[in-house]
């Protein structure tokens, strides 16, 4: 059976380059990078030399980089070392949970956190921060892309408001690292997450960019690792895997890689967007060129998913969670729409690897495996003939312009 | 023969479904592991009187994992499904109601009904499954005499389960395959040890999936806390069969047909619960001997024999899971009702409960009990 992997959000493959690049330091470069002797020197080098290539993919200084465990470990690293009790935080509702649960955390242990909305878009009004501001404001969290629409948001406004005000500036850029060009000085942020296996490199090893200055408190405490920012031995062979990935994320980005992905991504929802009763989640605002996040009316998107896989296709209901979870997308609720569709929508996640081929295969199976679960649902059915497409539709008190005119165009 | 068809086996984590999924394997077969997430165990950990601790309990995370690990040995696909909501709306709200009703639910029938043999069944199509297997000691056979399916007691009649399985309609009884209808329990735990599965010696789980440990009072009162639907006043009186008032109860949930303990009243004899009435919120207690009783009508009743009772026939009837069936005459008694008159009086029937009716090893059908009568 032919294997396509369509669900790159939720991690990717590596490069080969990245692997061959990776594969000395489990083999014969196996020094600790603190060692004083050569195979420490050794790998001491390498640990550095990956530092820069992950400093020139988000433009800072190396010594402003600081490795981590992955992205979740970056991100609270970001929110907890910069706050403490009776701090106040603004960040979104769409944020990934690891940042979520951690201003949950810190909800808990006395700070106060204000979530700003998203409209039906997925878009955050910079309006709606700066309204948030409060004198005992420290940080505020905003991702830069997110893991489930690719929706992009215009950080620069928000970031002007933290430095105008004194509050530091994070954004978990996960998902736009090695998709979109990063400038953390034209962006304006003091602190940035990146994880490695989103683009390309091992898992397993992330970083966090610190602004040269930044007051950050360390989670874990041992060694003077990371200029006493992250104690713990280096993970070389990760980090090196994650340097190479950054530089070859850098280097496609030059060579226009995104606007080629954002074709195949195209081609991809367009064909999908003919079948009848669905619809783009994230519609007319800029996105990340791999992700297309697609409601299909009528159907449980967790019984679509497994369908696809029994046939060899890979594609997500929003982020990857194997337990079977109840809460419908916290994303897609936030954009407002309602229970069902929430749960009827796919995400597919395109990388370096796909081919126009897998994305003929991906369009060979998934209309016909649409119709036959929306011929096994009594749902469907009746729903069709009630006017679907006026009635499930849910909207949030904030709507972007072009959404407010769309809703009254298909009454 | 070849063998084309792909199956879904239902995967609890236990000991049958997994040597469920271990027998069709082995045949050669397509099998996918599916299994279904109910009810959210960790929901109402913690709340009044509830215990904290969620280990053990069916379909808990651990069985998850043991259900994925089985998969994973015997190299087939393996999927959570989530069926929360529809469980909670079609077997636990109804549960608590019965009760509030002063009846005695089985809400294992009702996810036989509502979950496993039915959405179940329609995840199953949708993912390109033709049938499902559980792991039920109960077995399936085609009567081309008849031109139905019929449903048979199993060879282990310990394990019997098709009391609860009284609902299936014919659709569903033919898309449905119970591999250990003809195993014993102990071939089973040793079909399973032969498989190498990691389960093996895992104690089977007996109790209702959603209430640890059984107690159903403090489940009740936890899930209706958390609803915030605690009806205010639900306490009255515990009358004798003569009419007269003789103490008080706090609530028609607390008792069911038959119980002795827990009455809260004390006189010479013992007493037992005779009915409840919930119209007036009055339990009634009486001696043993008014428990008995020959007559019971039984509702939504489900054939699965035949098509219809055209005639009264003589059966045997189950009135609880553990009850020897007692000889007795059915009739039909309206569209979906039939009288079942016993040959001799039964003790302690309860509204609430099935009464299941067999013809030697076939089940002939059954209805949930709405009344009886002396």
């Amino acid at each position: 059976m032919r294997h396509v992997y369509l669900d790159n959000n939720a991690t990717t493959p590596l490069l080969t380059e990245v692997l061959e690049a990776m594969l000395p330091y489990y083999g014969e470069h196996f020094g600790n990078a603190s060692s004083i002797h050569h195979h420490g020197q050794e790998t001491r080098g390498a640990v550095e030399r990956a530092r820069e290539s992950v400093a020139a993919l988000v433009g800072c200084r190396a010594s402003e980089i600081v490795f981590t465990s992955g992205g979740t470990e970056a991100d609270n690293l970001a929110i907890f070392g910069v706050t403490k009790a009776g701090d106040h935080i603004i960040t979104s509702t769409i944020e990934h949970h690891a940042v979520l649960n951690a201003c949950k955390n810190l909800a808990a242990k006395g700070c106060e956190v204000t979530y700003v909305p998203v409209d039906a878009c997925g878009l955050i009004d910079p309006a709606d921060v700066k309204r948030a501001i409060r004198p005992n404001t420290k940080l505020i969290s905003i991702m830069l892309a997110n893991n489930e629409t690719g929706v992009v948001q215009s950080l620069a406004e928000m970031a002007k408001i933290a430095h105008e005000t004194d509050v530091y500036f994070h954004t978990d850029a996960v998902q736009a690292a090695g998709k979109i060009s990063l400038n953390v000085m034209q962006m304006g942020c003091d602190l940035l997450t990146i994880s490695g296996h989103k683009i390309h490199g091992p898992q397993g090893v992330g970083a966090l960019y610190v602004r040269k200055g930044t007051g950050l408190d360390p989670m874990l405490y041992g060694g003077s690792h990371e200029r006493s920012r992250r104690a713990g031995t280096e993970n070389v062979p990760g980090i090196v895997g994650l340097g190479k990935a950054a530089q070859l994320a850098a280097a496609g980005l030059e060579k226009g890689s995104d606007a080629k992905m954002a074709e195949t991504r195209d081609r991809l929802e367009k064909e999908l967007l003919q079948i009848e009763d669905t619809g783009l989640n994230g519609e007319g605002v800029p996105r990340v060129p791999n992700t297309t996040n697609i409601y299909f009316d009528g159907i449980d998107g967790e019984a679509l998913v497994i369908a696809l896989d029994l046939k060899g296709l890979a594609v997500s209901t929003g982020a990857a969670c194997s337990s079977g979870a109840i809460e419908p997308s916290h994303v897609l609720t936030a954009m407002g729409l309602q229970q069902d569709r929430a749960k009827a929508s796919i995400r597919f996640s395109l990388g370096k690897q796909n081919t126009q081929e897998d994305v003929d295969f991906a369009l060979s199976i998934i209309p016909e495996t649409v119709a036959r679960l929306r011929s096994l649902s009594p749902v469907y059915g009746r729903a069709r003939s009630s006017g679907l497409r006026a009635s499930s539709v849910g909207r949030t008190p904030k709507m972007a312009d072009h959404a407010i005119r769309e809703a009254e165009n298909s009454k | 023969m070849v063998i084309t068809e792909t199956i879904a086996v239902a995967m609890s984590g236990g000991v049958d479904s997994s040597t469920v999924a271990a027998m069709l394997r082995a045949e050669g077969r397509e099998v996918i592991g599916l299994t279904m997430q109910l009810w959210n165990q960790r929901r109402l950990a913690g709340h009044a009187g509830m215990p904290e601790s969620v280990r053990g309990r069916c379909c808990s995370i651990d069985d998850v994992y043991d259900a994925r690990r089985v998969a994973e040995t015997l190299g087939i696909p393996y999927y959570v499904v989530n069926h929360e909501e529809r469980f909670e709306r079609e077997v636990v709200r109804p549960f608590v109601e019965e009760y509030l009703a002063g009846r005695t639910p089985i809400p294992c029938s009702l996810c036989n009904n509502h979950l496993k043999f039915d959405q179940l069944l329609v995840v199953a199509q949708q993912i390109g499954a033709d049938k499902i297997a559980t792991g039920h000691y109960a077995q399936i056979a085609f009567d081309e005499h008849l031109g139905r399916w019929l449903l048979k007691r199993p060879a282990d009649r310990s394990k019997d389960q098709t009391y609860f399985l009284f609902g299936l309609t014919q659709e569903q009884l033919s898309r449905t395959l119970f591999p250990l209808g003809g195993m014993t329990k102990p071939e089973v735990r040793e079909l399973a040890r032969q498989h190498k599965l990691v389960i093996a010696e895992k104690p089977d789980s007996q109790e209702i999936c959603f209430v640890p440990g059984g107690d159903y009072k403090r489940f009740l009162e936890a899930y209706l806390a958390e609803q915030g639907d605690r009806p205010a006043d639900i306490g009255g009186e515990m009358v004798t069969t003569d009419g007269k008032v003789i103490g008080e109860h706090a609530g028609v949930h607390n008792f069911t047909v038959g119980q002795r303990k827990g009455l809260g009243v004390a006189t010479g004899s013992p007493l037992y619960v005779i009915q409840i009435k919930n119209e007036t919120r009055q339990v009634i207690v009486g001696k043993d001997e008014e428990l008995y009783c020959r007559t019971l009508t039984a509702r939504r009743v489900n054939l699965i024999s035949c098509a219809e009772l055209r005639e009264p026939m003589r059966v045997a009837v189950k009135i609880r899971h553990k009850h020897q069936p007692a000889s007795a005459m059915i009739e039909s008694a309206g569209s979906d009702e039939v009288r079942v008159i016993f040959d001799e009086p039964q003790r302690a029937l309860t509204p609430g409960q099935a009464a299941v009716f067999y013809d030697g090893d076939v089940v002939v059908g059954g209805g949930w009990i709405e009344s009886a009568q002396p």
